[in-house]
């Protein structure tokens, strides 16, 4: 899963993925709310589960135990 | 000017809405017809829309209920597959000077012309970002730009929806939607032609063209705002007043 959303966001930025790590912040990776936004709904089309966006989800890693928990 | 385009409008069924329905209907866009409830008139709109050689569903929906508004959007994107454009236009009027006017009538109109619309937007918006692209059009009124004596409630829906209009503008500008609002004088409608004949002159004296607009004057400004022509438009409240408002 990790990956997928590394692979998403690294597309949308027009990045490698290993130049993603799944420790930074979405601010410090340059993405702001709008980017975010349109991020989560990429995420929630290519593994099928809904997000509820906030604040506190501010890095995959978060992400991705937000997702596991549901 | 919007061939093959696909367009949600609220309200469709009667007076401005139904224009501009016809309107979008003759330059191409198929239509998801929203009205409160089915009958004569959305058959009879439905039928002429297909006549015209382009797709039309009507559906059914209390736009200020947040749940029938996601439904009622869900439905259009499955018939179509994608919306190009929004068009809020319902709206309700419960007029009474304000010391006789009711929480519940003040509540009412609020919930139906501000937050419905903010529902339609709400229950679009992604499908727009994700394709990125979207031209969203909210009739307000020149009433919510100058206020009107007996009408505190529907003026303040309606500059409500101006300042919507702005802030949405603002925060999908990056993905190519526009969102801007139209916001018409005096247009006949049903609810202008029962007005008497002395209320009609009151009206007319304080516009300088000196004469009521017609809803496909209205229609005109929407299919402007909601083609190519208007790309680079947004945030923008266009008068249709006949110069009431200068």
């Amino acid at each position: 899963m990790k990956e997928k959303i590394i692979s998403i966001i690294a597309e949308y930025q027009g990045k490698d993925a290993s130049e993603i790590t799944s420790d930074q912040t979405f601010a410090d990776m340059g993405l702001d709310s709008l980017d975010i936004a349109e991020l989560v709904i990429q995420i929630e089309d290519a593994l099928n589960v809904s997000i509820e966006v906030s604040p506190e989800l501010n890095t995959i890693d978060k992400l991705v135990e937000y997702i596991e928990s549901k | 000017m919007l061939k093959g385009k696909n367009a949600i409008i609220t309200g469709a069924t009667r007076g401005i809405g139904r224009a501009i329905a016809m309107k979008f209907a003759e330059n191409g866009a198929n239509i998801a017809a929203i009205g409160t409830k089915p009958g004569e008139a959305s058959e009879k709109l439905c039928s002429e829309i297909k006549a015209l050689g382009v797709g039309c569903i009507f559906i059914p929906c209390d736009i200020s209920d947040k749940t029938q508004a996601d439904k009622a959007v869900e439905t259009a994107l499955s018939a179509f597959g994608k919306a190009d454009i929004l068009v809020n236009n319902a709206g309700i009027n419960d007029d009474k000077l304000l010391m006789n006017m009711t929480e519940e009538a003040f509540c009412r109109v609020i919930d139906v012309n501000l937050k419905g619309t903010y529902h339609m937007i709400r229950a679009c918006i992604r499908s727009m970002v994700k394709q990125k692209s979207g031209r969203i059009i909210n009739i307000s009124s020149v009433v919510g730009l100058m206020g009107n004596a007996g009408q505190a409630n529907y003026a303040a829906s309606k500059a409500g929806i101006i300042g919507l209009t702005k802030t949405v503008a603002k925060e999908y500008a990056t993905r190519n939607i526009t969102c801007n609002a139209v916001a018409p004088g005096f247009i006949s409608t049903e609810m202008t032609d029962a007005m008497s004949d002395s209320a009609k002159e009151a009206a007319l004296s304080g516009i300088p063209m000196k004469k009521i607009g017609s809803p496909e004057d209205v229609a005109n400004a929407v299919l402007f705002l909601s083609s190519d022509m208007a790309s680079y438009i947004t945030g923008e409240t266009v008068r249709v007043d006949g110069g009431m408002y200068i």
